[in-house]
């Protein structure tokens, strides 16, 4: 049943678009659709080029109108902008799924059990499993939650994970976000305006659905409210500043929460209220979308005005739970990452089924001289650093940033991992020259309160800029849907 | 709902309301400006800048295009309408996610004609028409939110702001106003007068309601009673006072909060004063006193409402 492309319009609408090492998503060597994307193929023959600009314009339409946008910084008013979409949906089948879903799972709960290990009784630093030194040197591990008690031992309720599938086609994990881990707003939003863009493909395809993530979310911080019965959840915002306040919003909208500042609470006697026009109302789980370090200033630090005093004393009296707890951003470094197929070894005697990229740590000093004789070819990234910030992309960078590299690396070689430069997989995007592929990652949102589910399906972003291998939305990125089929 | 939001809604309604107000006040003494001699004038802007309890420049009025300037654009002035629009955007926008996109474009695009008209001096040759848009979209954004707002604490708490600072700023331009016009016989205003009460009407839009019920006579006594004490017309201090009781009512119905009587009691006390009044005592007694007393009761009402709702003591709160 396959055929390649031979009409006058495949040739026209494909003529940009290349294929190399890269994995591609939609076409088989030789320019052969893949069997999933067939339909979306076809539907590309068939609607001419102007309708397919009609519907990117209703598309983006609906997010400005939806308010679905996020703000950049360096601008006194607070610009705020949509994100750039493209309307052509990214297809993954059920069975590729499966594995994506089994590894996340398995992936999570054993960082679960890290997380409580090593705040606990550390077995697997005592068994060198993980070296102690390279925990406690983490920017990110809190001290202060040794021996914390944290409610049915979740501490990371909401993960998210970025995916990238490899030359073979098969998904690899590129990093671990446990902290507040955003963008799931624009994964629940870019299926809105699909289903409404495409009403009739959506259909054929049987797509699984997603809309059901904010119950989902709301069951997972409900159980760990400390009071069963009709606990109060908010959401902790850093205020309309933030990049991601419209999520923040959308968030506790879709729950039907109260979406808080700091400044809405306050503790007396080690328990969390806010102030309402009703009185004060007790808070029993705050989502909080609010880093560790300004939480609490009494806490952490002293010049956060986002926080609120007294909330650690709260919450290790157990009064309050957090989602995620604190601390949790030593298991999402980028060196600890190196660590994590071991720790599922370890801590669940099995095999990891979503792998690790090679990742060399430059606090060894074989892997260190190996990357500093090959940084033209490597990628280099700060450890503790988000967003595509603090990186080197050694095939694309210039001698002086690479010496620059270099230099930082030997100051402080426990700050940066290297991995080597990854072709990501491309899948097709709509430009006004045509169809073209496009490199893109996968973060699917998992959600965990002892066992752990993955609504299917996860933010696709994708690198818009011919030849880019960065997708995050500070660097020229942009997003899709992503339809996991049944 | 949560106090900050309850207060970014209350100061939402008080900002609009004043920039409106001032707009329509500067707009109405332009123009009585260009009938009058240079010290009338003069003290025509003295009177404005008294009844907005506003520091007038340097300059004083030798100047009219820097006053009109100061009251209107000059974001030093705190209470100029730029700083009004401004500070009721910056309300807003804490909390966008509570409020209507249009809504919301409608504050947004007040926020930007300001902006744009302070960056170009050409609009001194017409304030009017700067001027009577910021009434427009204010009297917009009020519109939307009578027609499309839930009747929720959110939408009483801004009704609140706005009648409760109604309330406040005619008490003090009624009151300024007859510290310079004392005499409040009955019968016709003498000929001189006649444009300065025409403009205090103006100043409240209430010419045209005045003159369909008492013809164009202007008589002062008839006047201070429309303006005071009338039951119909939609801008009379009364009928404000109706309006901030009514919306404390609703407040205090659906916050649910225990022993959160006072500031509607204070707001039923102030309209039941104003109900059963008789202008010709409050005139025989002393108009300025009892016009002193409706602002002072209006803080009190203020200040009961933020220690009910708003900055109540969290200590007493949960005992």
């Amino acid at each position: 049943m396959l055929r390649p492309p031979t009409s006058q319009t495949a040739a026209s609408l494909f003529a940009h678009y290349e294929l190399d090492a890269s994995f591609d998503e939609m076409f088989a060597p030789g320019h052969v659709p893949r069997d999933a994307y067939r339909l979306l193929f076809d539907r590309l023959l068939e609607l001419p080029a102007t309708e397919w600009r009609h519907r990117q314009q209703a598309a983006d339409r609906a997010f400005l109108n939806q308010g679905v946008t996020f703000t950049v910084y360096g601008n006194d008013e607070g610009t705020e902008r949509i994100f750039p979409y493209d309307i052509l949906p990214r297809i993954i089948t059920g069975a590729e799924w499966s594995v994506v879903e089994r590894g996340l799972a398995q992936r999570l709960l054993a960082l679960n059990l890290f997380l409580k290990d090593i705040y606990h009784e550390g077995k697997i630093l005592a068994e060198g499993i993980v070296p102690r030194e390279l925990v406690y040197s983490c920017p990110h591990y809190r001290r202060e939650m040794s021996g914390v008690r944290v409610r049915r031992d979740v501490y990371v309720s909401v993960a998210g994970t970025d995916l990238v599938r490899v030359e073979d086609g098969g998904f690899a994990v590129l990093e671990d976000n446990l902290r507040v881990p955003s963008g799931v707003s624009y994964m629940l939003a870019n299926r809105q305006v699909m289903k409404r863009v495409f009403p009739g493909l959506f259909s054929r395809y049987h797509v699984r659905p997603i809309d059901h993530y904010g119950q989902q979310l709301l069951a997972t911080l409900r159980a760990l409210a400390p009071r069963p019965n009709d606990p109060t959840i908010v959401v902790l915002t850093p205020g309309v500043h933030n990049s991601a306040y419209f999520e923040h919003t959308y968030l506790a909208r879709q729950m039907g929460v109260e979406l808080v500042e700091g400044r809405d609470l306050f503790v007396h006697d080690n328990v969390v209220y806010m102030r309402t026009t009703g009185g004060p109302r007790r808070v029993d789980v705050i989502y909080r979308r609010v880093d560790d370090d300004f939480l609490d200033p009494l806490a952490f630090r002293r010049d956060s005005q986002l926080g609120v005093a007294g909330l650690f004393n709260a919450y290790r009296a157990g009064n309050v739970s957090l989602a995620n707890a604190v601390g949790t951003g030593v298991a999402d470094d980028k060196a600890v990452y190196a660590y994590v197929p071991a720790m599922i070894k370890f801590y669940l005697q099995q095999d990891a089924i979503l792998p690790n990229i090679e990742t060399f740590l430059l606090h060894d000093a074989t892997h260190r001289q190996h990357v500093l004789e090959n940084l033209e070819r490597l990628v280099v990234k700060a450890v503790g650093e988000s967003g595509g910030y603090g990186m080197l992309i050694g095939p694309h960078s210039t001698k002086a940033e690479r010496s620059e590299f270099r230099s930082r690396i030997e100051a402080n070689p426990r700050n940066y991992i290297a991995q080597p430069t990854l072709a990501l997989s491309r899948v097709p995007c709509l430009f006004d020259d045509g169809v073209q592929g496009r490199h893109v990652d996968l973060r699917p949102y998992v959600l965990f309160s002892g066992q752990a589910t993955t609504v299917p399906g996860g933010l696709t972003r994708v690198a818009l800029r011919r030849g880019s291998l960065v997708v995050n939305s500070s660097q020229g990125g942009g997003s899709k849907d992503t339809w996991v089929l049944e | 709902m949560l106090s900050r939001v309850a207060d970014a809604f209350y100061w939402t309604g008080r900002y609009l309301e004043r920039a409106e107000h001032t707009a329509r006040l500067v707009d109405v003494n332009t123009y009585l400006s260009l009938d009058s001699t240079p010290e009338s004038s003069g003290r025509h802007w003295h009177r404005v800048f008294d009844s907005l309890q506003a520091t007038m420049a340097d300059g004083g009025t030798d100047d009219v295009v820097a006053l009109v300037h100061q009251l209107a654009l000059d974001r030093g002035n705190k209470d100029s309408i730029a700083s009004g629009i401004h500070a009721a955007r910056e309300n807003l926008r804490q909390i966008r996610e509570q409020i209507s996109v249009d809504l919301w474009e409608r504050i947004n695009r007040l926020y930007w004609t300001v902006r744009r008209t302070a960056e170009d001096a050409s609009w001194q040759d017409q304030p009017h028409q700067f001027l009577r848009g910021v009434i427009e979209d204010c009297h917009q954004f009020i519109g939307l939110t009578t027609a499309t707002m839930n009747r929720g604490e959110g939408y009483y708490f801004l009704e609140l702001g706005r009648f409760l600072e109604r309330a406040i700023t005619y008490s003090a331009l009624l009151d300024t106003h007859v510290r310079a016009f004392p005499d409040l016989r009955h019968g016709e205003v003498a000929p001189e007068g006649v444009a300065e009460w025409t403009a205090l009407l103006r100043s409240c839009t209430a010419l045209e309601a005045y003159t369909r019920r008492f013809t164009a006579r202007m008589d002062a006594r008839r006047i201070a009673d429309f303006l005071l004490l009338d039951p119909e017309f939609p801008r009379s201090i009364r009928f404000a006072v109706e309006q901030v009781e009514a919306a404390l009512r609703g407040i205090t119905r659906l916050s649910g909060r225990e022993n959160a009587g006072r500031p509607e009691r204070l707001a039923g006390r102030l309209r039941a004063s104003l109900h059963y009044a008789q202008l010709d005592e409050i005139v025989d007694d002393s108009l300025q006193t009892f016009l002193t007393g409706i602002s002072r009761q209006c803080g009190d009402i203020h200040a009961a409402t933020y220690r009910t709702f708003i900055g109540y003591h969290l200590d007493a709160a949960l005992v």
